[in-house]
């Protein structure tokens, strides 16, 4: 941190945003007497996170139910009840993880293996799709200056980048200038792919509409046109054959391209599969120029909880230890199937709200079990809790590792403390596993 | 620390002429001592072999592409298993293991150093946060030049101080041990779906061929005084007839000279031995390569054997495993990394029934067979690549046995015999030239034959036993044997400490990190920062302050710190 001219406050530069899968890492934050008084560069909702440290009635006490309940505590306490739950429970189930750090994921893990649990991320509700594609298919992906140097097409697929990554745009894909693209964005080209007229799709150069649902049926068709094949059909999810012809010359005539998809693709009816011919095309496309594809992931660190759980047990999500070895398999192994078969007897959920995003049926069933919530806010899920421990904000108030969309490695850090007495997700993890193998 | 008297053992300890002789070795604080120390605990290996701890030169074992890769491949993950035990934690992964699992099976081999050959500079922080979650094993890694714009245009400029400069601030900032390079120059024509095809293919916009990025980088290497000398993987990997390019490249550096080691070290060189013009008459040029190899004094290789498995491909050569997976069809990843070099990862099935297959399991033990200084040749996979490093003990049973090869020759594809030399040669290994090419040539190699790859008086106290009676085995005839006693170490000790006894571990401990840290002349330096600066802001998505990996992310660290002032005085 270096005094700004006026001395009167600190200013933190090069810091990165633990908001979305952006991970902006020029941000600058001006603090003073341990407030941040004013942030630069970030957009809205990253800004908004950054002030969102100093939300009035922000918990930072632990809390416990007792006799129905919740009651303050000692961390001390809170600790030793979280390890006893989960230390009898059978099949507990530790899900979130996204919007914490990597060193937090750890250990989450070891947790998870040492009491034989069901450990998995945001990514079983988000890009899970995804990830069974890539299993099946591959990726071919790249970094983000690779799109900022070279990429003189762009396309996204069933995403708002405007609205769910802000900066997208600017720092990597149409407005800056890149090595071979010197002009920014009037050397590119954006091509919006969705089922209506979105913001982002407002500023593209091509805004191809998609009937709701039909983006499986437009991918085969444009692979089709790609591959030289015959399009038996005279429009396709909406779309004409001859529209969706001169859209694969574009594609097949591109220097670089890449397509951004998100959970337009993901999370409607064909799912992974949407995601596989997506990913198909994109290979098919290598065959005549070179083209990349990338999720748009969602929390700023959902990507590097699918690295950690991958290096340490084989696999990126949906891990369950019940045999002592880790073990993969989603719609079995994955936090909802958990739930619904009523299998799970214990949670502890960290960094992320599922009580707010999961299905009733799986709410029902958590509302019915000993629920651990660690995380710096109240949301619907601490209501549910019967032991609640706020954290700090990993990358405001703790350092940590957060991996970009593209895998990229930055390390997050700290630029004010957090309340006096709140600990961080990676210490409260970490006290758990030491109460929960103490004596072993 | 712990001492030891390691008694009445067989000793191959080849870096100090001992082969085979029975004698005893005393460790005491972790390193190897003239004399017992008092108390020191005694392990009685009568009956057995004592090495030095084995030293691994290129194993793809940490790091965004090897994540991608277990990532890629859950089916391969189910093929191997470990649960969690009161010492150890669990973990899966036959070709891609996973971290914790990676430590456990190397010291199960005897292995105590391992090195992880192909970090993108940008994702070094990943590498280094998986190589903090692999126990048992002393590490280190590469970090990648082969598609660096910065250093491509030095080297066109002719600057080679400034380049020098450059790969000293890059090691520095990746926590790196060496230069790696792959596939020079290709890697970033595959930013636009090309390559290069020849060492005198020019790198479209950057006007430089693989040839002057080569010879610029073993210039460079030199003149910062590396402890390892430029570590390279040539163009063409698994092309038809790329053999002419490997002897080429081998010839590349020649004018660049050190008198302890090699300045070139050409990795895995059965995938660029091959003959032929089709698939159909692909064929061994492994005799050839041999040949240029026994010629040369300033280049080694290692072998990168194929083991016929199941496994994952994985390299910094981008456009390689784009052509690779247009040949199989199967899943295919690719990472290309800003301004610096281009990953891919596609499976790969070596069918023993295929000829292909067959004939690049020859060509992998005909280079080790043909070479004929051990110290020339050292044993690798090219993890996973060849196959898994677990592995190493079958070829070591291939290395030693004629009658182990003859009887792999009648399985395989006939192919094997007829388009390789293999069925001609006699040769077997002994235990010393064994040890030669898993540690101690591999630590000549790297550059740290002070402390490792030798039982001599200061070396680290890392040995390996294996439960093999040299009196009473006769290597060729008993192969069998041979692959099951080097599967499972009889005891891996690891700075004075037992860490693996029958084959199974008894205590986990972290290793060390080593990196270089080489300084150049300041004014020099700050130059060259503020080219760095300006580039930063223009064309990567990071910025540059945070780019270098901070020191909390190596666990246990060792700096070698080099004086290089000389380099733009």
């Amino acid at each position: 941190m270096q005094e700004s001219l006026s001395k009167r406050c600190t200013v933190a530069s090069d810091v990165v945003c633990p908001f979305c899968g952006t991970l902006c890492d020029d941000i600058e934050v001006d603090v003073k007497d341990n407030k941040i008084t004013d942030v630069r560069h970030a957009c809205r909702i990253g800004t908004a996170k950054f002030f969102s440290v100093l939300e009035e009635g922000r918990p930072t006490k632990p809390l416990i139910r007792k006799n129905g309940v919740m009651v303050e505590t000692t961390v001390d306490t809170a600790v030793k009840k979280a390890a006893e739950i989960l230390k009898k429970s059978i099949r507990p189930l530790l899900y979130g993880w996204s919007s914490t750090s990597c060193e937090a994921h750890a250990h989450g893990i070891a947790i998870a293996e040492e009491v034989g649990g069901v450990i998995d991320g945001t990514t079983s509700v988000c890009h899970g799709p995804s990830v069974l594609a890539i299993q099946d298919v591959g990726c071919p992906s790249c970094t983000l200056a690779e799109v900022k140097n070279r990429a003189d097409l762009v396309i996204y697929w069933g995403c708002n980048p405007m609205h769910a990554h802000p900066r997208h745009l600017s720092r990597y894909t149409i407005y800056p200038r890149g090595y071979f693209r010197e002009r920014g964005h009037q050397d590119r080209e954006l091509i919006v792919i969705d089922v209506r007229k979105t913001d982002t799709a407002k500023i593209a150069n091509k805004f191809i509409k998609v009937d709701y649902g039909r983006d499986y049926e437009l991918l085969g068709a444009i692979r089709a046109a790609v591959n030289g094949n015959e399009i038996n059909a005279e429009v396709v999810g909406g779309v004409t054959k001859e529209e969706i012809q001169k859209l694969a010359e574009k594609l097949k005539n591109c220097q670089f391209g890449v397509i951004f998809f998100g959970m337009g693709l993901t999370m409607t009816s064909a799912k992974h599969r949407n995601i596989d011919n997506a990913i198909c095309l994109t290979k098919d496309l290598n065959r005549h120029t070179k083209f990349s594809i990338m999720p748009m992931r969602g929390h700023y660190n959902v990507t590097g909880f699918g690295e950690v759980l991958t290096w340490q047990t084989g696999y990126p999500y949906a891990v369950d230890f019940s045999t002592g070895y880790p073990r993969y398999n989603p719609g079995e192994t994955s936090a909802n199937d958990v739930l619904q078969r009523g299998e799970a007897d214990a949670a502890l959920i960290v960094a992320s709200d599922p009580v707010a995003h999961f299905p009733r049926k799986s709410v029902e069933y958590l509302a019915k079990m000993p629920l651990i919530y660690i995380g710096p806010h109240h949301t619907p899920t601490s209501l549910l809790a019967d032991v609640f421990i706020p954290s700090t904000f990993v990358g405001i108030e703790t350092g940590g590792t957060a991996y970009r969309m593209d895998t990229v490695p930055l390390y997050a850090k700290k630029v004010v403390d957090g309340p006096k007495g709140v600990l961080s997700d990676e210490e409260i993890l970490e006290r758990i596993y030491k109460e929960i193998v103490r004596g072993k | 620390m712990a001492s030891l008297i390691i008694k009445n053992g067989t000793v191959y300890d080849p870096a100090n002429n001992v082969n085979g002789e029975k004698m005893d070795i005393y460790i005491k604080d972790g390193k190897i001592v003239e004399k017992a120390a008092r108390g020191a605990k005694k392990i009685d290996c009568n009956g057995k072999i004592i090495m030095p701890g084995g030293v691994e030169i290129h194993s793809h074992i940490a790091g965004g592409k090897v994540n991608s890769g277990r990532l890629l491949r859950p089916e391969d993950h189910k093929k191997l298993v470990m649960p969690k035990t009161k010492l150890t934690r669990s973990g899966s992964g036959f070709s891609t293991p996973s971290t914790f699992m990676t430590g456990y099976l190397y010291s199960k081999l005897g292995y105590t150093t391992a090195m992880t050959p192909a970090m993108p500079p940008l994702m070094a922080r990943h590498t280094h946060e998986e190589l903090n979650d692999i126990p048992m094993l002393d590490k280190g890694s590469y970090p990648l030049t082969d598609g660096n714009w910065f250093i491509m245009r030095y080297l066109k400029d002719g600057d080679i101080e400034k380049a020098a400069a450059y790969a000293a601030w890059l090691l520095r900032s990746t926590k790196g041990f060496a230069l790696k390079i792959t596939n020079p120059g290709g890697t970033e024509a595959w930013g636009w779906g090309k390559n290069c095809k020849s060492l005198d293919d020019p790198v479209p916009y950057f006007d430089i061929t693989p040839r002057e990025i080569i010879k610029g980088l073993a210039e460079v290497n030199e003149m910062l005084g590396l402890p390892h000398s430029i570590h390279l993987q040539a163009n063409n990997l698994g092309r038809l007839g790329n053999y002419e390019t490997t002897i080429d490249t081998i010839k590349v550096p020649s004018g660049t000279k050190n008198k302890d080691r090699q300045t070139l070290h050409l990795t895995h060189v059965q995938f660029h031995s091959y003959g032929g013009d089709s698939w159909k008459n692909f064929e061994s040029e492994a005799e050839t390569v041999a040949k240029a190899v026994n010629k040369t004094d300033n280049a080694i290789i290692d072998t990168g054997n194929v083991t016929l498995d199941n496994t994952t491909t994985m390299t910094a050569d981008g456009p390689m495993e784009y052509y690779l997976q247009s040949l199989t069809h199967f899943k295919w990843m690719n990472r290309d990394v800003e301004l610096e070099t281009a990953p891919g990862i596609t499976p790969f099935i070596y069918s023993p029934k295929m000829s292909t297959a067959a004939i690049q399991w020859a060509i992998g033990l005909e280079l080790g067979l043909l070479i004929k200084d051990p110290w020339k040749v050292l044993m690798t996979t090219d993890h996973p690549n060849g196959g898994p490093f677990t592995r190493y003990p079958r070829i070591i049973s291939w290395l030693m046995s004629r009658p182990a090869r003859d009887e792999m020759l009648e399985k395989v594809n006939a192919a094997a015999g007829k388009r390789s030399s293999l069925a001609s040669i006699d040769r077997e290994y002994d235990f010393n030239d064994i040890a030669t090419v898993t540690r101690a040539g591999q630590a000549r190699s790297l550059g740290l034959s002070e402390t490792k790859g030798h039982l001599g008086i200061g070396a680290h106290g890392d040995v390996a036993v294996y439960d093999i009676d040299p009196d009473n085995m006769d290597p060729s005839k008993d192969f069998k044997g041979i692959e099951k006693a080097f599967s499972a170490a009889a005891y891996t000790i690891k700075g004075g400490e037992v860490l693996v006894r029958d084959g199974e571990i008894v205590k986990v401990t972290y290793g060390n990190t080593y990196w270089t840290n080489p300084h150049v002349d300041k004014s020099l330096e700050k130059e060259v920062l503020s080219d760095i600066e300006y580039n930063f802001k223009r064309y990567y998505s990071v910025n540059l302050a945070n780019y270098p990996v901070q020191d909390k992310y190596v666990k246990n660290p060792i700096e070698l710190k080099i004086d290089a002032q000389k380099v733009g005085a």
